[in-house]
């Protein structure tokens, strides 16, 4: 390559990248403005949440301390004072016509305190998460898909300190219940779905974001109440509301 | 060089004696009524089998050690009866020593197994499942409510599988992950398996007993120490089998009353 070549190269290449470099900015730009669409709204409980019974950790002396002055309770229902129900997820179950998000966020399934943090986790199909350990204990981690389904149910034991786990789930399933036999009262949700989907927070609300314009069906589950479903429509631009209310038993 | 091993064979005995004369290794204190008998029958027999020991391994040095350099044409003298005569003898020592213990142990055995509850025992279920023990109390009504293992629901805490919409007996039932007994009050220990064999075992109660899936079996017991002591299980029973373990908590009436009283606040 004589010299003058070479100095044309190196200009188209600079440009090329400068070039890939702003579209990439400005589509950043585009996704982190205010979403065009969006679904919101509350998750509420009627009447009064069945009683939660404390957990004794006596068995595992180091989770026992952690909560020798909050006592933790089983989360089957977990309801705030005005009635908003935690733990919901909200999913699209019909009319997203578009593939699994396509996010590179790996969340964390936490043991922590002989307990799952979340107590419910929404991913996506194929979306890798992470199983950590922080508690100076072992424990193991036994995630029950439907039997003879297309998601495989594995027990694997991590020991305090050990690595993460890494895991996938393939195919949607709400809902994967996850024990450790460790620690009989463990119990947590793993919910996979394609499409965007809401968990409520301790309000009850959720919000769904980026939605394109369209019929949906939305399905609300909750893991001891089962699933809601209804039907909205959402306009470009104009972020829609659907709340959901869950009777207690 | 055969006064080497015979002297090496005395050596190995001695030394192999002096830990347990010394009492460097001891079992926890004993914390039972009954536990004593158990204790006395160890001695025993450890003092048996170790004079036996003791005297067999020193005979043998000392047979090394008198026969070693025998010269030809020295007479071999034979035990009476030959071969068979030392079978026969070595078979009824042996025989009478292990029917003689087994006699006396029966007595300690028997004196906790065989025996039934008194009857102002105060009752407990006990549940083993993988890979944790739970205790039920009956309440004021003094009665358990009937068991459903379809209604057995760890996340909800449901541990032994009860209604208690629909049983009256369950309804005031106690539930608890560690079991608290009055001191000085006899126990009787209801245990039942969820799934598979376990084992309850605690050394200072001096008791260990297998559960067995389908069966129910018992044990009775009186603690007469306060403390928290470990129960572990001992049949090998699945993945998490190392970590199966609760605490018996041993309190005076008082404290009992009140742990009690907490426990239910919390069903």
């Amino acid at each position: 390559m004589t010299k003058p070549n070479r100095h044309k190269a190196i200009a188209i290449a600079s440009a090329a990248l400068l070039l890939t470099l702003v579209v990439t900015m400005s589509q950043r730009r585009v996704k982190a403005a205010p979403p065009e669409s969006g679904i919101s709204g509350t998750i509420k409980l009627e009447g009064t949440a069945p009683h939660q019974r404390p957990i004794d950790m006596s068995k595992e002396p180091a989770c026992a301390a952690v909560h020798k002055a909050n006592p933790v309770t089983t989360e089957n229902v977990v309801a705030g004072p005005d009635g908003g129900l935690k733990n919901v997820v909200v999913y699209i179950s019909e009319g997203w016509s578009g593939a699994a998000q396509a996010t590179t966020a790996i969340p964390t399934w936490d043991q922590k305190g002989c307990q799952y943090i979340p107590h419910v986790m929404g991913l996506d199909v194929n979306q890798h998460f992470k199983v950590t350990n922080s508690d100076p204990t072992s424990h193991n981690i036994h995630p029950m898909p439907k039997p003879g389904g297309p998601n495989h149910e594995w027990n694997k034991s991590q020991p305090s300190g050990a690595p993460p786990i890494d895991a996938v789930w393939g195919t949607e399933e709400v809902a994967i219940h996850v024990k450790c036999n460790i620690h009989p009262w463990m119990s947590g949700y793993m919910v996979v779905v394609k499409g965007p989907y809401g968990i409520s927070d301790e309000k009850g609300s959720y919000k769904i974001e980026n939605l394109p314009a369209g019929n949906y069906t939305l399905t609300a589950w909750q893991e001891t109440y089962g699933t809601q479903t209804q039907k909205v429509t959402v306009a470009a631009g104009k972020p829609v509301s659907a709340n959901f209310t869950f009777k207690a038993k | 060089m055969a006064k080497l091993v015979a002297v090496t064979l005395a050596l190995i005995t001695i030394a192999s004696a002096v830990p347990i004369l010394a009492h460097i290794w001891v079992p926890p204190a004993d914390i039972s009524t009954h536990g004593h008998l158990i204790d006395e029958q160890m001695s025993d027999t450890m003092a048996e089998a170790g004079i036996c020991f003791i005297a067999a391994q020193l005979i043998l040095a000392a047979f090394i050690w008198m026969f070693s350099n025998r010269k030809p044409g020295d007479k071999i003298k034979n035990f009476p009866g030959g071969a068979k005569g030392l079978v026969t003898a070595a078979f009824l020592l042996v025989g009478t020593e292990v029917l003689a213990l087994g006699f006396f142990g029966t007595r300690a055995w028997a004196d906790v197994f065989l025996t039934p509850a008194s009857a102002n025992s105060m009752p407990v279920q006990v549940q083993a499942g993988q890979f944790a023990f739970y205790f039920r109390y009956p309440g004021p009504d003094g009665k358990f409510g009937p068991i459903h293992p379809d209604k057995i629901n760890e996340a909800s805490q449901n541990i032994f599988g009860l209604d208690v919409d629909n049983d009256p007996d369950s309804k005031d039932d106690i539930v608890t992950a560690e079991m608290g007994v009055p001191m000085n009050k006899e126990i009787h220990l209801l245990m039942h398996a969820k799934d598979v064999g376990h084992s309850f075992y605690v050394r200072e109660l001096r008791m260990q007993q297998d559960f067995v899936p389908g069966l129910d079996l018992s044990l009775h017991f009186t603690a007469t120490k306060v403390g928290r002591y470990e129960i572990v299980c001992t049949q090998l029973c699945g993945l998490g089998h190392y970590n199966m373990k609760a605490y018996l908590n041993v309190m005076s009436q008082p404290d009992y009353d009140d742990w009690l009283k907490k426990q239910a606040s919390m069903q």
